[in-house]
């Protein structure tokens, strides 16, 4: 393993933020390998869309370091950004737009060309499984479709790290399981490093390595399958340690 | 996608061409959102076009204008009133340019737009500029309508106008781009528009000759000069007609940089007022 491949697609150290008096974040810090899948699981409210905001650089961060493959995300914000993409716990695409209007528009904010951005474009609405959709406004879409094309537009200047907050919040069990699977897909095949942050459980595998954000601060991390002993269930060692019984405990 | 070796028109440019192509998608999604919404349009050309034949009509033979520059005879009220309707369309577009901010805030659809790896004043100018490219659209197309009333414009000054439109757009675009930072919810921005449009609007020379205010109320007068919007239609006034009006011209231009400085201080993720002044907007905490 070369020097650059054994830095880490993401590393916050120690990041705080605060909203006036209220910490949303307080000396948070976590990994993401390259080409893994880290989940990021905390109750409503534990800081997972500030940390993603700091993160994206919507806010920068108070105190703490944000690196993405070394790229310092205050000293080097372009660098860090290029090789991010991102799906938001809201729903961002433009409904007044077609499918294929919102990724060129993606494409654009990344300065990718237009020939080659109609060229990804088709490859990606392949993969997920929304080709026949391509000039239908957004607003035709189901919840579950126009997830998967928020997912497609996150791709489209191949990023090496994505990050989806909660995506998979409000659609049903089907569209659930087809975005899980389009994203490990993209992480075992292609080598993707993910950040997904959710509090569904049935979405992390026990392979996953697992970060628990609760009131701003991670109070666990560690392999899932680690984390869920001895109950050998990971929502009910959640539930324990997000109660503060095991506050700050460290597995693997 | 790949990690390995993604090719490389894929991972975009973060040069000059990078920066022009996300300019133009930022301009071009406005014009798309524009045409995808003809009511927009039409409301657009309705406002100023009420206000040409009715109120103005009405006026004509109540409210006398001597010869003032760029005039060089009596005009009819139609005639003065068009460049202040003109304005006022770049003024409604402009707070409406703003109002989508929040908008886009609120859904979340403006984290997509802050994400791109350019710097954010340029994304924020690729945005301001947008808006002034719709608002000049309805502008013209308002200008092309009241042709045929009267209203006296030399062919020249439509062309000649053109750079004043630009600035005076890219003035209270930049107002409004600030406002978008100061309003948190789109709620809000109510109390906005009756407290920037209207105060902005009626205060200025867009309606009546300032030395007609001057006469009824000296405090007034003084309020309606210190009046950025006064100055953006003094600018296309005189523009309109072949003339250049230096002071207005610097105060355009002033305000307008004045209100972008601030608008990226107020987008700055790090001292912005957005990341200090309470959670994420579109998501929970």
């Amino acid at each position: 393993m070369s020097a650059d491949e054994a830095v880490p697609a993401l590393a916050v150290e120690a990041v705080s933020h605060r909203f006036g008096a209220r910490a949303a974040l307080d000396g948070v810090s976590l990994t993401v390998p390259r080409g893994r899948f880290v989940a990021l699981l905390g109750p409503n409210g534990a800081g997972k869309t500030t940390l993603f905001s700091v993160v994206t650089r919507l806010y920068a961060n108070q105190h703490g370091r944000v690196a993405l493959f070394g790229h310092d995300l205050r000293r080097e914000p372009s660098r860090a950004l290029a090789r991010l993409g991102v799906v938001f716990q809201a729903r961002t695409l433009d409904t007044d737009l077609s499918v294929r209007q919102n990724l060129l528009y993606h494409a654009a904010l990344h300065g990718i060309a237009r020939r080659a951005a109609e060229a990804r474009i088709a490859t990606l609405l392949d993969r997920v499984g929304l080709a026949e959709r391509r000039d239908d406004r957004i607003r035709t879409l189901s919840g579950g479709q126009a997830r998967r094309i928020e997912i497609a537009r996150a791709l489209i200047h191949a990023p090496d790290l994505l990050l989806l907050d909660e995506a998979t919040v409000g659609l049903d069990l089907a569209s659930r399981a087809d975005i899980v699977a389009v994203v490990r897909a993209l992480v075992r095949e292609e080598g993707l490093s993910v950040l997904w942050a959710t509090h569904i459980f049935d979405e992390v595998e026990t392979t996953d390595r697992v970060v628990v954000l609760h009131q701003g601060r991670v109070v666990a991390r560690g392999l899932a399958g680690a984390l869920s002993e001895p109950s050998g269930s990971l929502e009910t060692s959640f539930r324990r340690i997000t109660a503060g019984t095991d506050a700050g405990r460290r597995v693997a | 996608m790949s990690t390995t070796a993604p090719p490389a028109a894929l991972k975009g440019r973060l040069d000059a061409v990078g920066y022009g192509i996300c300019f133009l998608g930022i301009v071009r999604r406005e014009l798309l959102r524009f045409f995808n919404q003809k009511e927009r349009f039409f409301s657009a050309l309705v406002r100023p076009l009420v206000w040409l034949f009715i109120f103005a009509a009405g006026f004509r033979n109540t409210l006398g204008l001597s010869i003032t520059p760029p005039y060089e005879t009596y005009v009819l009220y139609e005639v003065y009133v068009v460049p202040g309707l003109a304005a006022m369309i770049q003024l409604f577009n402009g707070m409406q340019s703003s109002l989508s901010m929040v908008y886009d805030r609120e859904v979340g659809s403006m984290r997509v737009l802050l994400t791109s790896p350019y710097p954010r004043w340029s994304l924020l100018f690729a945005k301001l500029a947008a808006g002034v490219a719709v608002s000049v659209i309805q502008v013209y197309a308002f200008l092309a309508v009241a042709a045929f009333f009267e209203t006296d414009i030399p062919w020249r000054g439509y062309a000649l106008a053109l750079p004043a439109f630009l600035a005076s757009g890219l003035m209270l675009g930049a107002i409004g781009l600030f406002l978008s930072s100061l309003v948190r919810q789109l709620e809000n921005f109510a109390s906005v528009m009756n407290f920037v449009i209207f105060p902005m609007f009626f205060a200025s020379s867009a309606l009546y000759p300032l030395w007609r205010v001057n006469e009824s109320s000296a405090t007034l007068y003084w309020i309606c000069q210190a009046n950025p919007f006064t100055h953006a239609v003094e600018l296309v006034r005189f523009a309109l007609y072949g003339a250049f009006n230096p002071l207005a011209c610097a105060v355009v231009a002033g305000t307008g940089l004045a209100f972008f400085a601030l608008a990226v201080a107020a987008y700055d993720p790090g001292r912005g007022l957005l990341a200090r002044r309470g959670g994420p907007p579109g998501g929970a905490a």
